[in-house]
């Protein structure tokens, strides 16, 4: 009898629980279709407008969606090298020692919120880089790539360190008794078999700065301009994330503009979604080359 | 042969395979001791990324910490902000800060835990599951303003919380949910099944082996996963920005249905708003330092708890 009752209770904790994760994906649908009465999919997708609150407004979030590509193909220039270098320090060159205190100092270090890197970049970060390369606003998108890039590090750096530690030893030791050095059993031996398990790092690096709000809200700048030529690395933009965050506090309840800003979500919502399947599917790959289960 | 010793046989073979091609290219011993020059490049080229990674972590930290040492003072940590934002002190922000994170907690611990324990020990293993478990992976990948918006649509919209404590913790509590859930889910898996037959066979009920031998053993791997997300919680800003903060507040909130300030939402208001940028850059810095003394602390527990049970393991 007691035993069903527990049984009953988990069951009905575990459903509510799953009952509000699927209530995000309905919720999103919900407040985001009113907007396809007045604007059509395409028209939002690909439209070169945003001018949410001009009569009669437009809502073209191609903006947004290429600032947003822009300041993530930019972290990828940081957090890629830095990120997957510093894994390969710690697997190989970290002595023991080196390495009991550089891993956990690091995993700490992902932890920082992003607010204080917004705030690193608008209070120093900014003034600096507007001195030392003459750019007319510190707030742009190279500030945020840098920042968003740097942000992204340890969590890259540590997900390629665990997907090369997985590596079994006998692929290296065979390596080394052939002949190759060192750096040609990494390079030809070791990084090829660890490579999904990189490239799942980068791609959840990759995720985590496409979705990241308080940081390029705070570095970005915020104009809503089509970046087009090299030099729109200094200007500034404005991705989908600052969006919903900086408009949602102005926009009416019920109106286009606050559905759009829904609609915003919604695609957000999706790019992550793919991202992250993306990520699954590979690691699940990695985990089978090498033999290891789950 | 066994299949374990054929696939080891095979993974050998293959490494070998690998590393002979690896060494075909390499002839003559012009090109062996180039091998040797680019291995120095590239060793230096790793340590230099170390290098480059640590400094400016470093000096992101070092920066916060002197600067927002000049700030803190008794004053800073005990006072109401007053002059319009420029002197006073924060503390209905910090106070703020631990309602949001100690109701968030309240509701996802619970509803996480019991979640894994369903997922793990009571339903059936089929393909549903294995849909459940890759969803809640997802979720734990969504950007958190996006929980922001579904927290104003349903909380303080549907619900009628308003922009409230209520609202921003339940919020919260939403967007960690998935971690929870995947961490205690990672830990109970982990814990043999010989463990649960032993226990099952002395007579045990199913509920009677969940609580005295599954759950004590995967206590550090689901308390780590429960303490990284307290302080994911602690610094997170985008969920709270439409659900529960505000900018400037007089004295201390007075129910769960009040608006609340939090530290990391002062800090972007101090540096977006307001008319005296000098001063509230202070005390930005002031918040900033207190907000990564608050996160880094919570996370060096986990992080010493999960290293501790590593050792063990």
């Amino acid at each position: 009898m007691k035993e069903k009752i527990y049984k009953w209770a988990f069951t009905v904790l575990a459903f509510s629980s799953l009952l509000f994760l699927t209530g995000i994906t309905i919720i999103l649908f919900k407040e985001s279709l009113p907007l396809f009465q007045k604007v059509k999919f395409f028209d939002f997708i690909f439209g070169k407008a945003w001018y949410p609150t001009y009569e009669p407004p437009e809502f073209g979030i191609l903006p947004l969606i290429s600032a947003s590509v822009l300041v993530t193909i930019g972290a990828l220039f940081v957090c890629v090298p830095l990120g997957i270098g510093s894994a390969l320090y710690l697997h190989e060159l970290a002595g023991p020692k080196q390495k009991a205190i550089l891993k956990p100092t690091i995993e700490i270090l992902a932890s920082i919120p992003s607010i204080v890197f917004g705030f690193f970049a608008m209070a120093v970060m900014a003034p600096f880089l507007q001195r030392l390369l003459h750019i007319p606003v510190g707030l742009c998108a190279f500030t945020a790539s840098v920042i968003l890039g740097i942000m992204a590090v340890p969590t890259v750096c540590s997900i390629a360190e665990d997907a090369l530690s997985y590596v079994p030893k006998s692929f290296k030791e065979a390596s080394l008794a052939v002949g190759a050095n060192r750096w040609q059993t990494l390079t030809r031996v070791v990084i090829p078999a660890a490579g999904s398990g990189i490239s799942t790092a980068i791609i959840l690096g990759m995720s985590r700065a496409i979705g990241e709000t308080m940081t390029v809200l705070m570095a970005a700048g915020g104009a809503a301009i089509i970046p087009n030529k090299l030099s729109d690395l200094f200007a500034p933009v404005r991705p989908m994330t600052a969006t919903i965050a900086a408009e949602m506090g102005e926009a009416a309840m019920g109106s286009f503009h606050y559905h759009a800003l829904f609609a915003i979500g919604l695609t957000l919502f999706f790019i992550t979604f793919i991202f992250n399947i993306i990520a699954e599917l590979i690691s699940r790959k990695f985990r089978l080359k090498l033999g290891l289960s789950g | 042969m066994s299949g374990k010793e054929q696939f080891a046989s095979i993974k050998t073979s293959y490494s070998i395979e690998k590393a002979f091609n690896c060494i075909t290219k390499i002839e003559s011993p012009q090109k062996k001791s180039n091998g040797k020059f680019i291995q120095k490049i590239g060793f230096f080229l790793l340590g230099l990324s170390m290098i480059i990674v640590l400094v400016f972590l470093g000096s992101i930290v070092y920066f916060i910490v002197t600067k927002g040492m000049r700030a803190i003072s008794w004053e800073f940590l005990t006072q109401v902000p007053k002059s319009a934002m420029t002197k006073g002190g924060v503390a209905p922000a910090i106070v703020g800060t631990l309602y949001l994170t100690l109701g968030s907690m309240v509701f996802a611990i619970p509803l996480g835990l019991a979640c894994a324990i369903y997922l793990c020990e009571y339903s059936p293993k089929n393909v549903v599951v294995n849909i459940i478990r890759i969803s809640i992976n997802n979720l734990a990948g969504v950007p958190s303003v996006v929980f922001g918006l579904f927290g104003l649509a349903l909380f303080v919209k549907f619900f009628g919380f308003g922009v409230s404590i209520l609202s921003g913790s339940l919020t919260l509590g939403i967007l960690v949910l998935p971690s929870i859930i995947s961490a205690a889910q990672e830990s109970l898996l982990a814990v043999p099944h010989s463990l649960r037959e032993a226990s099952l066979a002395l007579g045990a009920t199913h509920w009677q082996t969940i609580k005295k031998i599954v759950l004590p053993t995967a206590l550090p791997g689901i308390l780590t996963g429960v303490i990284l997300s307290i302080g994911r919680v602690a610094g997170e800003t985008a969920p709270i920005l439409f659900t529960a903060a505000t900018f400037y507040m007089r004295g201390y909130p007075k129910s769960v249905f009040s608006e609340v300030m939090a530290l990391p939402y002062h800090i972007y208001a101090l540096m977006t708003e307001g008319t005296h940028p000098e001063a509230q850059t202070q005390i930005a810095y002031g918040c900033a330092l207190l907000l990564l003394i608050l996160v880094l602390s919570v996370s060096s527990v986990a992080i010493v708890i999960r290293q501790k049970t590593k050792i063990s393991a």
